[in-house]
Order: structure tokens, then sequence, then C-alpha cells
């Protein structure tokens, strides 16, 4: 009897040194131009190929500016950056989909839209948000850039088995909850380190409900409970979104495939080490008010006053925290004016959630107070999105529809957020900083954000559902 | 890479729980192409104004704190898989972090760069903290043979897991890419069998 994760690692394990980690075979490799340049270099001083170039797909997405894709970058260092990978990816023989590639986009929305991730797969990257990937049944997740370089150079990795976890969800959602809404609300229940050491598989019935891309949403962000990547079993659903992408496998082969696939489910008697169980009707619109993704709340509740259980550090860590938000404890965020929408990124850039915030836009303005930045996650959203008339909407609204990458996630090209200005964002960080210095992030769902974009404060984005 | 088998230095403390890599280096300083230089950024937000002026305040700006051991709070290195972040610990000069608890991919970036990361219980942590607001001259031995952290005078002290393999590398200064290497033939065997 085994898990899900166990199914799929064990068959990848090419060894188990004794008394030491196991050598894990990784069969998809994606790479992007801020954490590979130093593996690369590492590469030519031992003088050695990438092992298996085949197996390694490259995009440009962090550094990459949003509008004006088709000019040189400006910032000096950022274009180096992204040159270097090209330069990389010619010199190695890897894929590369780099700016102005017609399907360019960042790593974690291609990777799925293109048919590279694959149920029963292993995937790494060296970005946290690989997790993502573990939406379609694989084990995928974040490395450092000595782990790239280990990879490029002989599709392996060195690694200790993570414990498992269980995270079940049943029941049904309420009106206005999103995907987005239900790891929110698991983050503040297992906190910002509960999930450390583990790889965490999400199901329950709340979850099978989900579409491929709201499950996306949910494992992009098991890395935000310290989890080493989150994984759902793979289903009718997974198999017909991965049917026919450009690099998924065809005819007998996809057959062959298919009947592996059936069988990467965790079976009946398996254990896990730690398991939890929710009600997905307990779960609201969420938003975070501190500087870590453990730090939510429903979005009609008040700041938690850090009374309780809770140690001298944590208390500290929440004054520390609120203090840097500019918010008090016992406060309500309802109706709290904001400065910056973000909608965007590998957690909230595919083409559902900017469908989510059309619905809400359609027929309003962007109130005056607020720059509102929808970026899409991919060129192939954003064609989409122009195909169904979502950028129409946007521009109708006064929201200029912006071009694909990483943005205001991470703030590395010049969509930074302002010092002390706030921005209600679907991005997966809320750290200090994370949006530009001295920045402060409130994360929440799509619909929170469209609704934060049109009134330009916090609202419960349910009354526009209606 | 470097070896590393016994340390014994004043410490750096930064009392913060969830330091995050972003606070360690803030994404803005990613677009190097090299290892070298992010050391100069280290806590680059804490550390400096907006006008570049260092924040007096901060340990780092401190000058009675010096020393090859970081101590830090709880969840030391979550979010962002940025190896970077242990380049720039590396490059400010520390061979030891010290914390309760750590993310899991930095600790491996951190053993991936020679830098050792020490977990300690949360009682000797706060002890060590006291222990250093108290007498900044505190000298913390750390002997990663026996894998033990105490303080010089004795006073306090605690051990730390480390799992064998690591420990074998990181006293021989071996790198995980040179084992990955020599087994090349297996991992081809393994492809084969595979598919």
């Amino acid at each position: 009897m085994k898990t899900l994760f166990e199914k799929i690692w064990d068959a990848h394990v090419v060894k188990k040194i004794e008394n030491g980690p196991e050598v894990l075979y990784i069969d998809r490799h994606f790479i992007h131009e801020v954490t590979s340049p130093q593996a690369f270099n590492g590469l030519r001083e031992r003088k050695i190929p990438v092992f298996r170039p085949a197996q390694v797909v490259a995009t440009a997405d962090h550094n990459v500016p949003t509008i004006n894709q088709h000019l040189p970058i400006q910032d000096e260092l950022s274009r180096l950056q992204v040159n270097k990978l090209n330069d990389n990816c010619k010199e190695f023989g890897i894929d590369l989909y780099g700016l102005n590639h017609p399907k360019q986009g960042i790593v974690h929305i291609i990777g799925p839209e293109l048919g590279y991730t694959l149920p029963g797969s292993t995937i790494v990257c060296g970005d946290s948000h690989t997790a993502t990937h573990g939406a379609f049944g694989t084990i995928a997740f974040g490395i450092g850039t000595s782990e790239v370089e280990m990879v490029l150079a002989t599709q392996c990795l060195l690694q200790y088995r993570p414990k498992k976890m269980r995270i079940i969800v049943n029941g049904l959602l309420e009106k206005g909850v999103t995907s987005k809404d239900i790891i929110l609300y698991l983050i503040s229940k297992l906190t910002a380190g509960g999930g450390t050491g583990y790889f965490i598989e999400y199901s329950g019935s709340a979850i099978q409900r989900l579409s491929m891309e709201e499950r996306m949403t949910i494992c992009n962000m098991s890395i935000e409970m310290g989890a080493r990547g989150g994984i759902i079993a793979p289903d009718e659903k997974t198999f017909e979104y991965v049917k026919g992408r450009e690099f998924a496998p065809k005819g007998a082969d996809y057959d062959k495939l298919l009947a592996h696939w059936k069988t990467l489910f965790s079976d009946k008697g398996a254990t896990f080490d730690k398991e939890y169980v929710f009600d997905a009707s307990d779960i609201s619109p969420m938003i975070t008010y501190g500087t870590n993704p453990g730090m939510g709340m429903k979005i009609n509740g008040l700041i938690p006053a850090g009374n309780g259980s809770s140690t001298d550090a944590d208390k500290a860590d929440l004054k520390k925290s609120l203090d840097y938000m500019g918010f008090s404890p016992n406060e309500s965020l309802i109706g709290k004016k904001i400065d910056y929408v973000f909608i965007g990124s590998c957690t909230n850039g595919r083409i559902e959630d900017l469908r989510m915030a059309a619905k809400i836009i359609k027929g309003h303005k962007k109130a005056e107070n607020v720059t509102v930045w929808i970026v899409p996650g991919s060129k192939l959203v954003e064609e989409q999105a122009i195909a169904e008339g979502l950028k129409d909407i946007f521009e109708a609204a006064g929201i200029p529809f912006r071009q694909p990458g990483c943005s205001a996630c991470l703030a590395m090209n010049d969509d930074k957020i302002p010092a002390g200005k706030y921005c209600v964002s679907t991005s997966n960080r809320n750290f200090e900083g994370r949006q530009g210095p001295g920045s402060r992030t409130l994360l929440a769902g799509p619909l929170v954000a469209a609704a934060a974009a049109i009134t330009g404060k916090i609202v419960d984005p349910t009354e526009f559902l209606n | 890479m470097e070896k590393l088998v016994k340390i014994e230095s004043t410490c750096v403390p930064v009392n913060i729980s969830n330091i995050d890599t972003d606070q360690i280096i803030p994404a803005r300083f990613l677009k190097a192409t090299s290892r070298e230089g992010f050391g100069d950024n280290l806590f680059r937000d804490w550390r400096y104004n907006n006008d570049h002026s260092p924040k007096t305040d901060f340990p780092l700006n401190n000058p009675k704190y010096k020393g090859a051991i970081l101590v830090a709070g709880k969840n030391f290195g979550c979010g962002s898989s940025r190896e970077h972040a242990a380049w720039a610990i590396v490059g400010a000069g520390f061979k030891v972090v010290v914390s309760s608890f750590f993310a899991d991919i930095f600790k491996n970036n951190a053993l991936n760069n020679g830098l050792l990361p020490v977990q300690v219980s949360d009682d000797f942590l706060t002890k060590l903290f006291i222990k250093i607001e108290n007498d900044v001259n505190t000298s913390v031995v750390v002997d990663l043979e026996n894998q033990s952290i105490q303080t010089k005078d004795g006073s306090l002290k605690d051990s730390f897991e480390i799992n064998s393999y690591k420990k074998t590398c990181l006293l021989n200064g071996y790198d995980d890419i040179d084992y990955l290497l020599n087994i090349k033939n297996e991992i081809q065997v393994f492809e084969q069998s595979f598919n």
C-alpha cells in the first residue's frame, strides 16, 4: 500500500546511498534566467555538457518588462541576464521560450499549457513555485542553483524522502470562494512553516471538483507552508487537459501512458505522517494582513491580537508585521483604501483567473485612486484573453492589459509598488518589500482583487456576483 | 567546496522569526550572473535606508557584533528557493547559521555552499540570544564531528542533527555533483530500464 507520492518517487529512484540520500531521476527540468546562469558557469568550469538537453525547457519570465516587449530591455542588468539565458540555451542545445517567442510566459504556466507537465513524472526548477505542477499528479519541487547544475549535468538529484502529509477538503464551496481562498485558508491554519519537511497530497471532494487551473493555484502555494511540494491525484480532468497539448504524447504513446496514469492515487490504507481534514463551507474569501502568507483571514474578519497560545516570538513577529503594514490588532480591513491592484503571477495568471476578474470588472470603471496591473501568465493566455474579449473589458474600465511575465509578484522588472503603498495582489508572497522596497502587499484571489480595482478599497467580492 | 570541521567565533544575532529569503537578499539584487558580490546586499532593506545610509540599529551594522556565526529566529530561510540567499550569507563572511527551525530549500542551498545550518532547540536559541545580548564577546564553538554547539564557557550546550552523508561531504569538502558525475553509468542504465 503506497501513497500517490510514494508510487512516483519509488519509480524514480536510481539508487539509495547507504545511510544517505536517494538518487532521484528527474524527467523534466524547467529553467529561467535568474537561477540558471551560475549553473551554466559551473558546467563550463567542469568542461561538461548538459546531459539530457531534450528534457530541459527554458523561458525568460522573472526579469522581463510587461510593456513594449518588442523593444530592448531598458534595465541593463535585466537585459544582460536575459541575453545570457539566450546564449546558454544556444550553447548547450536547450529549447527556449525567450522574450518575444509566441509561446513565452511564466515557467509554471507554459509547462502545463504546452504539455510538458505530465502525470507521474518528476519535475524540478530553480523556483520554489515549481510545486504548481503537482496539480497533475507529479512530484514537482523547487531547487537551488547548485542543484540546477546537478540536474543539468546528470538529470539527477540527491534527495531525502520528505515526510507525507494529506490535507482533505470536503464539501461545497460558497459562492465567491475561489481556490486561492482555499489555499490562503489552509496556510492560515497550518502557518508559514507548518508544512516544512513534508510533501502534501491534497484530496477530498472539494479538491476533486476543482478545474486543473484551480488545482494549480492550490499546489502553487504549498511552499508558502514550507512544504517541498503539493500533489493531487490525476483524474479524467487531468487526462483531458493533457490530451492533445503540443508536447504531450499522442496516439498509442498517450494510451500507454494513460493506463499508467490511472494507477496514480494513494492506495486505500496507505498511511501519512500527518493528516488534516477541513470543511469547504468554512472557507470565505480571504485576504492577508501581515508579512507572511500564513497571516491570512476571512475578508470580513478582524486582524488577530496575538492572544491565545502564541509565544513571545510569535507576538513579536505579529507586532513587527502589523507595524510594517500600518495595521492594528482587531482592525477590520473592509473599506480600507488601497493604492494598487496586481492580477497575475504563476498563482493566478491563467485564463480562468482573468475570466473571474473580467466578470467583476465588466461594465465598471477602475477606481480613480488605484493603479491596476493585469498581467497574463503567458502569450497563449494573452492571446486567448484577447479572443474572448477580456482585454476589451479591462480596457473599457481604464485598465491596460499588459504582456506576460512574473511582473509585480517579485518586482524584478519595473513593475514595483512604491514604498508605503498598499497593493491587493493575486500573487503568492506578502513578505516585506516583496513587490518593491517598502511595499505593502495584501494577498487575495482574483475576485477580491478585481473588486478592489473598481472600488479602490477592500470589499467582499460576493456583492458583485449577483 | 571548502572543508568545514570546527568553528569557534563570536556571533551576530538577528532576533527575528520567519526571515524569508526576500529579506536575506531582495529580488532586485538577483540580476548578477556569477556567485560573487551578494554579501554586500545581505539583509539589504533591513540594513540600509532608502538613501543608502546604514540603519545603525541593525545588528550587522553594529560594530560590536562580529563573527562567523549568524544567529536568527525560527523558520529561517523560508520563501523563495534563491540560492543567492546562501551566497549572500557566505559572502558576508558567515560559516554557520544557528536557528531553531530552517526552511528545507534554504537548508539544502546552505549545505551545497559549505554553510552549516545548525538547528537548535527553542530554549537554547532563546538563551543564546540573551547571552549574546548580555555579552557581545560570547564565543560559541560549533563542532561538526561531534554535532555539538556550545558557548565557550560551557554554560549553554546543545546537539544538532545532520545526516551522515552531508556531514561527510562537509568534513571533506565534497560536492553532491562530484558524486552524481561518478555514477553516470548507473544513471544511464536506469534510463534504459525506465523507458
